[in-house]
């Protein structure tokens, strides 16, 4: 069964609180945000009880949800890292597709996949804008420009 | 060198609201106070400001059409920065984030509005929380919240986090979204101005545009507007990116010749190699050829020449690129992000992109050069939105321009197979 943890309770009243009353569908892309923060992925159980907080169908929920791609639907959670991997112009000017490969070869697994201690999975990404620091990875919430072999070492080697 | 937004981005901690004071920051509300919300909106006009987003939109002119006497009204603030090679308003919202409060701010007194959200691509996690701490500063000091600085005016604001969609960025798309629906584009008109947000009057600006309304409400309308050419006013953040020996973003007097910028502020090309081609606007922008570098960088030269200031980012090539590899890298892009609701840009994007991809992998074949032409001409202005037209940008342009990088890769093909 999924719950919404304590804190993501209180993180909830004050996301309600930013919408008019009225208007608390705005809250969904939130708290389906907070989901995938709290789970790393959403479940249909995680999508029923959005539905039922936000008074619209469960439907509606995943018609929304399926529409973003920072959500993982279904029941696998991504791992405790998820790497994005900008592969737009600027980077790739300065060389990612490189760099891709050489992280895929180093965690040893495909660019979309976990591995299987479920530490990493690592995606290809649309521009994150920061294209004057390309290439560049995201690793969860953070930034890391100018990136190269020796960095990228450095940065996964650092995450426990 | 003029500074306006830029002026003292590096200094230590500007993020915080005592060291942004430090630097005259929130002065301009009690002067804005002390004026009826028209005359800013007047001098706003005055300034010559155009939208930084995209589109160069006055930006006065569009807070005066708000609808008259339909309240509530909503601002939105667009922090979607989506658009391949920019990267302006990341730095303005991580370095400096009450600044565009303070500009939120200036909009919302002479919009009479009440509440605005800061609607910030859901990658932007990390500028999310910054934003939230000035806000909480802001309102512990008065700037926002009820009767702020006493001048019965009120005004919340509140962020927002999107979740991965590029379409987002369009202003009807973003105002679906900040709704909880699919990132789709809505029918205009009715224009957000007349119905936006929960069908209220509401304004939609870019963060750097809302940066400048302090500078012009502090130094008057008149000396911004003697900043820049005739009808592109003031300066614009451009985000230099590709191969230079500096890539970084730059605060350009607008007028100033892209060659300056390219070669004197980003350093010059990456291992001094040839320049061959710039996108000077962003990946939905026509790109350019080398001996177009001295155009001036505004909004008029840059159409001259066949292209637009889009977004403000300047992607430069140099000579080892083959222009077919970058625009099957663009259209890909809008493949990826064609939210799906009208035929010509779902399918015609899929169509350009196989077409590329054939090409760029060895399998293309004589007639389709001129088939990825046909498929330009039956999505130019036959989209729903601009993400349709801006797809064709790439394609279009690289052929018009470097139709022998086309021509080199059948040619090589046909060697190989003969
Ligand atoms: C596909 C598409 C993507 C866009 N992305 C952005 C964006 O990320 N940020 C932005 O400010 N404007 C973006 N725009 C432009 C907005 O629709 C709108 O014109 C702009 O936010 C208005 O603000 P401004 O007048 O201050 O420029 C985009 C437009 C389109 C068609
Ligand atoms: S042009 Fe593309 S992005 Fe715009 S509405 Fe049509 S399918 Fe959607």
């Amino acid at each position: 069964m999924f719950a919404f943890s304590e804190q993501a309770e209180k993180e909830i009243e004050k996301i309600l609180n930013k919408y008019p009353e009225k208007h608390k569908q705005s809250a969904l892309l939130p708290l389906l945000t907070l989901t995938q923060r709290q789970e790393g992925h959403v479940s249909p159980d995680a999508m029923r009880e959005i539905a039922r907080r936000l008074d619209v169908s469960p439907a509606y929920v995943q018609s929304v949800a399926s529409f973003y791609t920072m959500y993982t639907l279904g029941d696998t959670p991504v791992g405790k890292y998820t790497i994005l991997f900008c592969i737009n112009i600027s980077c790739q000017l300065n060389g990612c597709d490189e760099l891709l490969d050489y992280t895929a070869k180093k965690l040893n697994i495909q660019v979309g996949e976990t591995t299987a201690d479920k530490k990493f999975t690592l995606r290809r990404e649309e521009c994150l804008a920061a294209c004057t620091g390309g290439p560049m990875m995201r690793v969860n919430d953070t930034y890391h420009e100018n990136i190269t072999p020796a960095r990228i070492d450095q940065i996964l080697d650092s995450l426990k | 060198m003029t500074q306006i937004l830029f002026k003292d981005i590096n200094k230590k901690d500007l993020h915080t609201l005592a060291v942004y004071e430090e630097t005259g920051g929130y002065k301009s509300l009690k002067k804005a106070f002390a004026k009826e919300p028209d005359e800013i909106i007047e001098m706003v006009k005055a300034s010559g400001l155009r939208g930084r987003g995209g589109a160069g939109f006055p930006c006065g002119l569009k807070w005066s059409f708000l609808a008259k006497d339909v309240f509530p009204r909503y601002l939105c603030c667009n922090a979607d920065e989506s658009e391949p090679g920019t990267c302006k308003d990341r730095e303005l919202l991580l370095k400096n984030p009450h600044l565009l409060i303070e500009g939120m701010i200036l909009c919302s007194y002479a919009c009479r509005i009440e509440t605005g959200y800061i609607y910030l691509r859901g990658e932007f996690y990390d500028l999310c929380e910054i934003m939230e701490k000035a806000l909480e500063e802001a309102y512990a000091k008065g700037y926002l919240g009820k009767n702020i600085l006493g001048s019965g005016f009120d005004l919340d604001i509140h962020t927002h986090l999107g979740a991965g969609a590029y379409i987002c960025g369009e202003e009807s798309a973003l105002l679906n979204s900040l709704e909880g629906m699919r990132g789709e584009p809505r029918m205009k008109p009715p224009f957000p101005a007349v119905q936006g947000l929960y069908a209220k009057p509401t304004v939609i600006n870019n963060v750097e545009t809302l940066c400048v309304v302090p500078y012009i409400v502090n130094e008057g309308a008149e000396k911004y507007a003697a900043i820049g050419t005739e009808k592109s006013k003031g300066t614009k953040l451009v985000s230099v990116s590709g191969h230079v020996k500096k890539p970084a973003n730059y605060e350009v007097v607008l007028g100033t010749p892209v060659r300056e910028i390219i070669y004197d502020m980003a350093g010059g090309m990456r291992d001094d190699n040839q320049l061959k081609a710039f996108i000077p606007g962003g990946s939905s922008v026509p790109m350019l050829r080398a001996d177009q570098v001295d155009t001036p960088y505004d909004y008029e030269s840059l159409q001259a020449a066949g292209s637009m200031l889009g977004s403000g980012a300047l992607i430069v090539l140099d000579h080892t690129v083959n222009v077919v590899e970058t625009s099957l890298r663009l259209v890909s892009f809008y493949m990826h992000e064609s939210c799906g609701k009208c035929t010509p840009c779902r399918e015609g994007t899929r169509w350009m992109w196989q077409i590329l991809h054939q090409i760029q992998t060895g399998k293309g074949e004589a007639a389709h050069v001129e088939e990825l032409l046909d498929i330009c001409d039956n999505m130019s202005f036959k989209c729903f939105c601009p993400l349709g037209d801006a797809a064709v940008a790439p394609v279009a342009s690289s052929i018009q321009n470097f139709r022998a990088d086309y021509e080199e890769l059948l040619q090589r093909m046909t060697a190989n197979t003969v």
